[in-house]
């Protein structure tokens, strides 16, 4: 048996199929992954969220300390509520994890990170921290859900106490707002709109039931697996972890390389990488042929090399497979996959495969 | 989950063998193993003509989730294969012991009744999972 969430009765209420998740009881599924996912990309569904990791940092210098642990650069941050996507690395460029930093104050701001390294999480920023005299509290207590969907945040907008519903329903992409005891951000890991929501355990049944009662389908891990892939959002552990550098796992766009004299955990090891010409490529696959292409399988580039597919599916939205894989440095845009012995054909296509409802790939 | 059909045989791999009385067999993958796989998404499927040994692969399902290969339950040949599938592998989601039918075969020896389960004892199998 692993650790519960609030929502743990609510799952076996609705029918989950409960997987362990990094020692967490989840729901897989609620009866079928795939209406599940396209609930979220046609309408709105909710995932219980409440495993991932909330960190509240605050303390004089704690700009100062989270310039230094995480690639991209906090200084960026400039209105209330602002989050920021980056990873935090070690010292030889290795992604520790990657998370969601939002901007509360010039002394305060809220980390999210992964459930399945929390506890190796913590224990890095608590390290580096000491020099900064930055309080580093987890907030276990706290439930969290994401509401996503087109019709997410209308649906869920009575679940807000109406003191901050507008407010809420004001926030632009990538903001998030307190709200009273609550938090709410319009960010997802979907590719779709919606809301990640922080409230008290207490509350966390009742806003489920009422989500539920407004028609908002009830999604487990898998559709977000699902979805997460179609929108090429990487998941730790997959695309990236301690020995791949997030030039080398689609990450660059956040790394902040300027200022140049800003020195964050891992700059000089990354750096000496950025003009490698044998830095590799991560790139969206397409497959041609019938099949499925799943992790760990391995892309044969014609003349130049050698791959490994990262996180590989079946999309719902396009009927087809699809994947991220990592691939040796060079110009092409065909190559193909060991499947089950047989070399299958796949295009390299640019992500993300869909966004926002609509395939943004040609099929 | 609903009754196990009485008129078939069934596997340790969770498939099941319907004798069609002229020599052949119809082979499927059961409800436990369909909902556990979650929902399929593609079906490879051998050719007719095929040889098969028992216990050797013989078609592959995947879902969402994951690959799960399907073995020949018996010797023999294939004589026809579910080419519906192709296009909605869900069939056998919704419909494991009919629509969701998958190979159906030529037995090289006949069929040994004591190699496999009846419902019964598949039933049992499947209860002694759930504890």
């Amino acid at each position: 048996m692993g650790s519960k969430t609030p929502f743990y009765d609510k799952h076996i209420e609705a029918g989950a199929r409960i997987v362990d998740f990094g020692g967490w009881d989840m729901p897989l599924h609620y009866g079928s992954q795939k209406e599940e996912h396209h609930a979220v990309r046609q309408n709105a569904g909710v995932f219980d969220v409440s495993h991932m990791t909330i960190v509240d940092l605050a303390g004089e210098r704690v700009r100062d300390f989270l310039r230094h642990l995480v690639a991209n650069d906090v200084a960026k941050l400039k209105d209330y509520g602002k989050a920021l996507y980056t990873s935090m690395l070690n010292a030889d460029g290795g992604v520790i994890d990657d998370l969601i930093i939002y901007y509360l104050g010039e002394t305060s701001y809220r980390l999210v990170v992964n459930a399945a390294t929390r506890e190796k999480d913590l224990a890095w920023i608590r390290k580096q921290a000491e020099a900064f005299d930055v309080s580093v509290i987890e907030r276990a207590e706290l439930a969290m859900i994401a509401v996503q969907g087109p019709k997410a945040r209308e649906l869920a907008a009575p679940c807000i106490h109406a003191e901050y519903r507008d407010a809420a329903l004001a926030l632009k992409p990538f903001f998030g707002m307190e709200a009273g005891e609550w938090f709410v951000a319009r960010t997802g890991y979907t590719g779709e709109d919606g809301w990640e929501i922080v409230m008290p355990a207490a509350e966390a049944g009742s806003a489920w039931d009422r989500l539920l009662a407004a028609g908002v389908a009830p999604s487990g891990l898998g559709a977000r697996d699902t979805l997460r892939l179609e929108a090429a959002m990487n998941l730790y552990g997959s695309d990236m972890d301690e020995t791949i550098s997030p030039l080398e796992a689609g990450l660059e766009w956040t790394v902040a390389w300027e200022p140049a004299d800003r020195d964050f955990i891992g700059r000089g090891a990354i750096e000496a990488l950025r003009n490698s010409p044998d830095r590799q490529r991560f790139v969206g696959l397409l497959l041609e042929d019938k099949g499925v292409l799943r992790n760990h399988q391995k892309v044969v580039v014609d003349g130049v090399g050698e791959g490994e597919i990262t996180s590989g599916g079946f999309s719902p939205t396009i009927g087809r497979s699809i994947a991220l894989a990592r691939v040796p440095a060079g110009d092409y845009d065909r190559a193909q996959v060991d499947v089950r012995g047989k070399l299958l054909n796949v295009r390299i296509v640019k992500t993300p495969f869909v966004r926002n409802g609509q395939v943004r790939i040609d099929v | 989950m609903s009754e196990l059909p009485g008129d078939l045989l069934y596997t340790n791999d969770h498939e099941w063998v319907r004798r069609e009385g002229d020599g052949s067999v119809t082979v499927g993958i059961t409800e436990h193993a369909a909902t556990a796989l979650g929902d399929l998404v593609y079906v490879e499927l051998p050719e007719v003509d095929q040889d098969v040994d028992a216990g050797g692969e013989m078609a592959v399902v995947e879902s969402v989730k994951a690959a799960s290969d399907v073995y020949a339950p018996i010797a023999g040949k294939v004589i026809a294969v579910n080419d519906e599938l192709a296009d909605d592998p869900e069939k056998i989601n919704a419909d494991p012991f009919g629509d969701g039918w998958i190979v159906r075969m030529e037995l090289s020896d006949g069929l040994d009744e004591s190699e496999m389960m009846s419902p019964d004892a598949y039933q049992q199998l499947l209860d002694e999972l759930d504890d």
